[in-house]
């Protein structure tokens, strides 16, 4: 099961823990992946590792023009894109009133418009061969709010009213679109909290423990594969059953 | 019927799973052929792809029938 042999993914944000979790285990079930980043020395080492079927495509997702070129530039590396997982983002907290408008824009630039237009260029390649997978990685916090995040939370709901609507328009084509939403992930970002933070983190979980960047690569491998084809227009929540929706 | 029509016939019918002979000129893709909105922009993108051109989108909201398809293509292929 979930074999993903002869499938072509594009991965976004893959130099974090959970992009590469996730560029790594589609690539551990057989696919070949363009993965994409901002920095690429770290994009190299990734795909040094992770040895043949891997492809370097650095792009920051600020830039309109980047945008516009990555998904052409990967069905160039590739000759297809089956999958496109959308994970880069980023975040610019501060309480509702204090939000500056350029935090505001910047978030929903990387988190929103980004997301829509890689979307919109791997529809237009998956509708032609009647199969895709747009995976686009959402946040537990686009649905619960969260204090401090007034656009963070924004851009992840907006995500998901996104891929409802493309799960709906493209059923028909064999283009599945759905949400992953993470809770609280052993990353870099949350490495960075202190343990009386973590600890009022955890008294909400009932798992008791972080999760891993690996947990949420495994709900992208299942949406990305052939047995996941019945499901589309969803969000997987993967979060220790913090919040249950 | 042009070279261009039978080309543009041939993928109406793969594409909308229709009848050849309901595929004549005046034939509407959306009230004669079945097509719904989404059907119409990929015709509109198969024929880019069969004749090499573009197909601006102010151009692709006038091609309604086979017809219009076959006369725009017959000014504008490429290929």
């Amino acid at each position: 099961m979930f074999d993903l042999t002869g499938r072509t993914a594009l991965v976004t944000g893959a130099t974090g823990g959970i992009g590469g979790a996730i560029a790594q285990a589609l690539h551990a079930q057989g696919a070949t992946v363009a993965i994409s980043g901002t920095r690429r020395e770290v994009l190299d080492g990734f795909a040094a590792r992770l040895g043949e079927r891997a492809h370097v495509l650095p792009c920051n997702l600020s830039s309109k023009d980047d945008v516009e070129a990555l998904v052409p530039a990967a069905e160039a590396a590739m000759g297809q894109v089956d999958i496109l997982v959308a994970n880069a983002g980023i975040t610019r907290d501060n309480l509702f009133v204090q939000l500056r408008d350029e935090d505001w824009d910047d978030v929903i630039a990387v988190n929103l418009t980004a997301t829509f237009r890689l979307a919109r260029a791997a529809t237009k390649l998956m509708m032609r061969k009647r199969f895709g997978r747009i995976i686009a990685i959402t946040s537990i916090v686009g649905v619960t709010g969260n204090p401090g995040q007034g656009n963070y939370t924004a851009s992840k709901a907006g995500i998901i009213g996104l891929i409802k609507t493309l799960g709906a328009e493209y059923a028909k084509r064999g283009v599945t679109a759905n949400c992953i939403a993470p809770g609280f992930i052993k990353t870099p970002m949350t490495d960075a909290l202190n343990d009386k933070q973590r600890e009022a983190i955890l008294a909400k979980v009932p798992a008791a423990r972080l999760g891993t960047p690996e947990d949420i690569a495994a709900a992208a491998v299942y949406l990305a594969s052939n047995e996941g084809g019945y499901v589309t227009g969803q969000t997987i929540h993967v979060n220790g059953g913090m919040a249950m929706i | 019927m042009s070279e261009i029509g039978e080309r543009v016939k041939k993928i109406v019918v793969e594409h909308l799973g229709v009848e050849p002979e309901k595929v004549v000129d005046s034939a509407s893709f959306i009230d004669d052929l079945g097509a719904d909105s989404l059907d119409t922009v990929e015709l509109v993108m198969a024929f880019e792809e069969e004749f090499g051109c573009e197909i601006p989108d102010d151009a692709a909201e006038t091609i309604l029938t086979v017809g219009d398809a076959t006369k725009f293509l017959e000014k504008n292929a490429k290929s």
